[in-house]
């Protein structure tokens, strides 16, 4: 009977992004059988196959369609991990991520250009950097949000218009390149492992957040401001710093996504790193089950949201999809997943679970007898 | 049975963790106000939004006038001539009484106001509701927008007229006003549902009582056949006697002991400056009309409204209290009158709302564990006997008695010197409002001072060893010992001293 309450798979909140994920998966297995079985095309490389190789630095690393995917999510599994925590404790969302990022890119660049040579100390400082101005910027955001009670979406549209104006400021106008073997290896592979670099971030990235959700109340905090504001006050939460506290982590996480986002090109381009992610993030926290209204959420199931997104967009590049169509073929499954996650599907599903129980129930009550 | 209206056999009705309904009998006639009575949680709720399709029941039969019917949605019910009218108003108070009773009834997307006016003004007048259609409904008083309400169902061929909670925020003679019309309904054959907590109203007005308990019938009584302390017996299910014996008021000198809390010209954005203490172990009350500023002040002590001035002295020390925290950390626990406004994080668990007070007065970098807090969680189910299907259930799904005693749980929990109750007892059952009575008093034997809001007088002449009276705002007498009986509480509400 208690199970009752979580059903729709017992995963609760985490169900929408499983099935997305076990789906897409699904359907390049049923591919792949197709083209190797039924067509028997020749030398067809499946969607799942990973390969040791070397690349051009002479590194063994891996390869393959999965790998891009993690790797190539990995800014986006960052953002979303910050905007969570935003959406669950102001009900809006950030748009101005993509904007920012693009500021963090352009000072951690600039640092590293100002030092006479790139050393892990001046990457170290670079990061830094950038992660202040993020947070700055961010705060400000956060601090119309929770101060001034402005829309986050209204809030941020201010950064999100101005930002890429103020990242091409920062490096007076110019696109510059870092050539170092360090940058490389940030936004690629650190010699003698074969795993993505980004990759190693995400993962570094959670286990800050499960560190913070371990030893602050952050989470019962946020959830309780996001739910409901005025019990929370009454109960001594002070719901303003929460709010922008949120920011500020959000600020943390676009530094990350900012620094890899132009480590993995060796330069900045002000105009087009990481354009168009904001929408991508907040679709992350959507397909991750969490409500954009703000309240309870799960950090994984953004992780997974981004992962999924991901998933879809290299599937459809497998598949030969232009990269102009992606976007169209992406939005039906977009529609597919929220219809399927929207509270009036999911009602509709647990009355029938509940109805196949019953009747199952009955029926062995039958045998019984 | 000729004159049977509605009929319901067997009712069923299952949630997660809860048989909410099981086997429910329930009859109503035509030209019948028939009062359905129960606790919190017996299954009241559950049984109405059967009957107007919010919720599909998982056995039984429903028949009106002697056909059965499936009731499929609430536009379902209202075709088949069930109306509801809920205890908040939901009509636009920003629309005209006439808009208000034509708009959204399925007449092609044209509004005649013309004839819509002329219409409501006839129904207005036959049934006696003094207002007129041409006005704002948001100008009525909250009476005649209710009976605007009712009105608006009666005119849609309603047979069975459901009333929930309809008196709630009404004063006497508004009430009487409602009354008026619910007997003029009856004797044009509606047969009137009425639920309510008040059982003077019941008895005033109802022919026939349905009692409800833990999601059972106990039974069908005509209200001649079944005097008040019966009724709250079968409610509860357990004899009153206890009731009387709450408080055989130990009349100890309580201005020996220590005072706890005292402020002096305390005041705040929504509260006039006004002087209060409190002893260590004492219980006391604020009453007086609503809007008289009681709840304000008592949100002043604890720092929920913005504090613009006051000396505050606790265990003799001066104290600055301007916001929940600081109170918090004097001690000082508040449980506010609107449980779900300022209460209850509802999609959060139960565990989580008790134990999130504390949780607060340890710090931002002091999580309690999880371990600890399921400990806690479980102590105070058990204490305070909510129920619950378990400690991680959202506590929004819990009836409302429930939820009053997870926020208490929540307090407790912090151990406080002090604690504020405002409103503790509001829409909860008789057995819950005895249980939480009984808490207060066996607080403050534990020395624990106690302040005491409550809208029903008698419960804090049980209570409480002294009252502060407060009219328009300010503080207009003090009352305890020989004093504290209801005559005088009344005639010092209504000013009749002077």
């Amino acid at each position: 009977m208690k199970k009752n309450k979580r059903s729709f798979g017992g995963l609760g909140q985490l169900t929408i992004p499983v099935i997305a994920l076990a789906l897409l998966i699904l359907f390049n297995l049923v591919r792949d059988l197709i083209f190797i079985y039924y067509l028997k095309v020749p030398n067809y490389v499946s969607f799942f196959s990973i390969e040791l190789t070397k690349n051009n630095m002479e590194n063994m690393v891996l390869a393959g369609n999965l790998i891009s995917i993690i790797n190539g999510a990995s800014e986006l599994a960052i953002l979303a991990m910050g905007m969570t925590l935003v959406t669950a404790a102001c009900g809006g969302q950030d748009i101005s991520v993509g904007a920012a990022a693009a500021i963090a890119g352009s000072v951690f660049v600039k640092v590293l250009k100002s030092s006479s040579s790139i050393t892990g100390v001046t990457v170290a400082i670079a990061f830094v950097c950038a992660c202040i101005v993020a947070m700055l910027f961010s705060s400000f955001n956060g601090t119309l949000v929770a101060i001034f009670k402005i829309q986050p979406m209204i809030a941020t549209l201010i950064l999100y218009t101005c930002g890429r104006s103020i990242a091409y400021w920062i490096n007076g106008g110019a696109t510059p390149t870092v050539d170092s073997p360090l940058i490389t290896a940030i936004g690629g592979f650190i010699p003698g492992i074969p795993v993505p670099t980004p990759v190693l971030i995400v993962i570094a990235v959670a286990l800050l957040f499960k560190l913070i959700f371990k030893f602050t109340s952050l989470e019962l905090f946020t959830q309780s401001v996001g739910i409901n504001g005025s019990a929370a006050r009454l109960n001594g939460i002070n719901s303003t710093f929460i709010k922008l506290l949120s920011f500020i982590i959000l600020g943390v996480c676009v530094a990350f996504s900012g620094s890899i986002g132009v480590s993995r090109l060796g330069l900045i381009n002000h105009e087009t790193l990481l354009i168009d992610i904001e929408m991508d993030t907040i679709l992350a926290v959507a397909i991750g089950g969490n409500s954009l209204g703000g309240g309870k959420f799960k950090i994984g199931g953004s992780i997974i949201g981004a992962y999924v997104i991901q998933m879809l967009t290299i599937t459809l590049y497998a598949m030969k999809v232009s990269s102009t169509d992606v976007k169209a073929y992406k939005a039906i499954v977009i529609i597919l997943l929220v219809v399927i996650g929207s509270p009036v599907v999911k009602a509709k599903f647990e009355k029938l679970m509940s109805n196949i129980r019953r009747s199952g129930q009955s029926i062995s009550m039958k045998g019984a007898q | 049975m000729e004159n049977c209206l509605l009929k319901m056999r067997h009712i069923e009705k299952r949630f997660p963790g809860v048989l909410a309904l099981n086997n429910v009998d329930f009859t109503l006639r035509k030209g019948e106000i028939h009062a359905l009575m129960g606790e919190n949680g017996a299954g009241k709720s559950t049984l109405i939004k059967i009957l107007t399709g919010v919720y599909q029941m998982d056995a039984g039969e429903i028949s009106i006038e002697d056909t059965a019917v499936s009731i499929r949605s609430p536009e379902d019910a209202q075709n088949k001539g069930i109306s509801t009218v809920y205890q908040e108003i939901t009509l636009c108070p920003n629309l005209t009484v006439a808009e208000n009773m034509f708009i959204g009834r399925g007449n092609g997307g044209w509004v005649r106001h013309k004839e819509y006016e002329k219409r409501a003004d006839e129904i207005l007048k036959q049934l006696g509701i003094p207002a007129r259609s041409s006005q704002q409904l948001g100008s009525c008083s909250l009476a005649v927008q209710q009976m605007v309400a009712i009105a608006r169902a009666v005119d849609q061929k309603c047979k069975v007229l459901i009333l929930d909670e309809p008196t709630s925020s009404l004063d006497d003679k508004e009430v009487n006003m409602l009354f008026d019309l619910m007997r003029d309904l009856k004797s044009k054959g509606v047969g009137i549902i009425f639920v309510t907590h008040f059982l003077e109203q019941v008895y005033e007005v109802s022919d026939r009582i349905t009692v409800l308990r833990n999601g059972e019938l106990v039974g069908e009584y005509l209200v001649e056949e079944l005097p008040q302390v019966e009724l709250v017996s079968k409610m509860i299910g357990k004899e009153l006697d206890e009731l009387s014996t709450l408080k055989e008021c130990d009349e100890e000198d309580l201005s020996q002991r220590e005072v706890f809390y005292e402020a002096k010209s305390l005041s705040s954005s929504d509260a006039e400056p006004f002087d209060f203490f409190i002893h260590k172990g004492e219980v006391n009350g604020f009453t007086g009309l609503l809007g008289s500023g009681r709840s304000e002040s008592v949100r002043a002590i604890f720092g929920a409204d913005k504090v613009t001035g006051g000396d505050v002295t606790i265990k003799g020390k001066h104290a600055k209290i301007t916001r929940p925290i600081d109170a918090m950390k004097h001690g000082i626990g508040y449980l506010a009158e609107d449980r779900k406004r300022d209460g209850i994080i509802a999609e959060l668990s139960v565990r989580e709302n008790i134990m999130l007070a504390l949780q607060v007065m340890n710090g931002f970098f002091r999580p309690i564990s999880r371990s600890e807090s399921e400990a806690f969680a479980d102590e105070y189910i058990k204490v305070l006997n909510i129920k619950t299907a378990s400690r991680e259930t959202p506590v929004g799904s819990l009836s409302g008695g429930n939820q009053q005693k997870v926020i208490l749980a929540r307090w407790l929990l912090t151990h406080p010197d002090y604690l504020i109750l405002d409103e503790p007892t509001r829409g909860i059952d008789v057995g819950t409002k005895l249980e939480i009575q009984k808490l207060v008093l066996k607080l403050a034997e534990e020395g624990v001072s106690v302040t005491f809001i409550s809208s029903e007088v008698e419960e804090m002449l049980r209570t409480c060893s002294r009252l502060i009276v407060m009219r328009d705002r300010h503080i207009v007498g003090e009352l305890k010992g020989k004093d504290l009986n209801q005559a005088q509480v009344m005639k010092t509400i209504a000013g009749g001293e002077a």
